[in-house]
């Protein structure tokens, strides 16, 4: 079982759900048993939730829609320039 | 092959999320409109190169980070793009983890993560040098796993990584500094925990030693070399 010490080396690792499984069933079981280690593990979970939940989407601002449904006209093969020319 | 007839229907649904991240990259309205439409034209257009049955999402991604980067950047980049000041390990988590304790035992509802503000999570993401924001974004915000943002932003796992680990840890530098500003922090808690953990004594920082990035070996510390863009 792993200690605290390699078990906050690899709790962004682990938080990035990267670590090979050897390494997660390591860390696991340290986290099940150690209270301390299982606080820190919750704490910085918790953080990337509100990061995630604060910056994710946006309401689109008006008029943006429509603009972008503007780009979905037909292509013509005659026409293959198109993709360089500025949009507005 | 893609039919293109079915685009709208697949990636209209996606645009609040690929609005949010330009807003995030760009930092203003004006310049996120024109990347999300632009990154919609592009994709309009390429959408025959699209695998069926792939990850649609990080497709469009590819495309808005591209973009960001080949036609936004360049306007932006400041003198201080890359600089980052170093921040120790656990930053906020030596300093919030044992009131946030407290707190969450008096009350399930009094979570202390709950003092920051939309606008200063938001601000302090938006704050960190690009080189370390891309990866924060596309990581902690979309989700998108190191090899996806290696790809994304032509860099190597290993710089993502160490990139992510300083972005983070001045993240939450900017957030502990917004919670103090505001007073939200009371003194005798902030001054108690900043004595208990204050780099300076040394003695908490030994206990949570400062990991190391993984999986370092692929170049030499990058996070203080160039921008991405002086790669190649």
């Amino acid at each position: 079982m792993a200690d605290c010490d390699e078990t906050l080396h690899d709790l962004e690792t682990y938080l990035d759900h990267e670590l090979t499984p050897d390494a997660l069933r390591v860390i696991q079981a340290h986290i099940e048993g150690c209270l301390t280690c299982l606080h820190a593990y919750d704490f910085h979970a918790e953080l990337r939730l509100i990061i995630a939940d604060k910056c994710r989407e946006e309401p689109l601002p008006p008029g943006l829609m429509a603009r972008i449904e503007e780009c979905f006209g037909p292509i013509g093969p005659e026409d293959p320039g198109t993709a360089e020319q500025p949009l507005r | 092959m893609a039919d293109r007839s079915g685009f709208a229907e697949l990636a209209m649904p996606l645009a609040p999320q690929l609005y949010g991240a330009a807003l995030r990259m760009t930092r203003n309205a004006a310049d996120a409109e024109d990347l999300v439409q632009e990154t919609y034209f592009k994709a309009y257009r390429s959408f025959g190169t699209f695998t069926e049955g792939t990850n649609l999402r990080a497709w469009l991604f590819r495309i808005l980070t591209n973009t960001y980067i080949n036609n936004y950047r360049a306007k932006q980049r400041r003198p201080a793009e890359t600089e980052l000041d170093d921040v120790e390990d656990f930053y906020l988590y030596r300093r919030l983890g044992a009131i946030e304790q407290a707190m969450a035992a008096r009350s399930a509802e009094d979570e202390l993560m709950d003092v920051f503000t939309d606008e200063e999570v938001k601000q302090a993401l938006e704050a960190l040098p690009e080189a370390f924001r891309l990866p924060v974004l596309l990581a902690d915000v979309e989700g998108f796993s190191y090899r996806e943002i290696a790809e994304m932003l032509d860099i190597p796992m290993g710089t993502v990584m160490s990139r992510l680990h300083r972005g983070r840890k001045a993240m939450q530098k900017s957030l502990y500094d917004f919670a103090a500003e505001r007073g939200l922090l009371p003194p005798s808690e902030v001054d108690g925990t900043a004595s208990d953990v204050g780099t300076e004594t040394g003695a908490a920082q030994n206990d949570l030693d400062p990991p190391e990035p993984p999986e370092e070996t692929e170049e030499a510390p990058a996070t203080t070399s160039g921008p991405p863009g002086a790669r190649r």
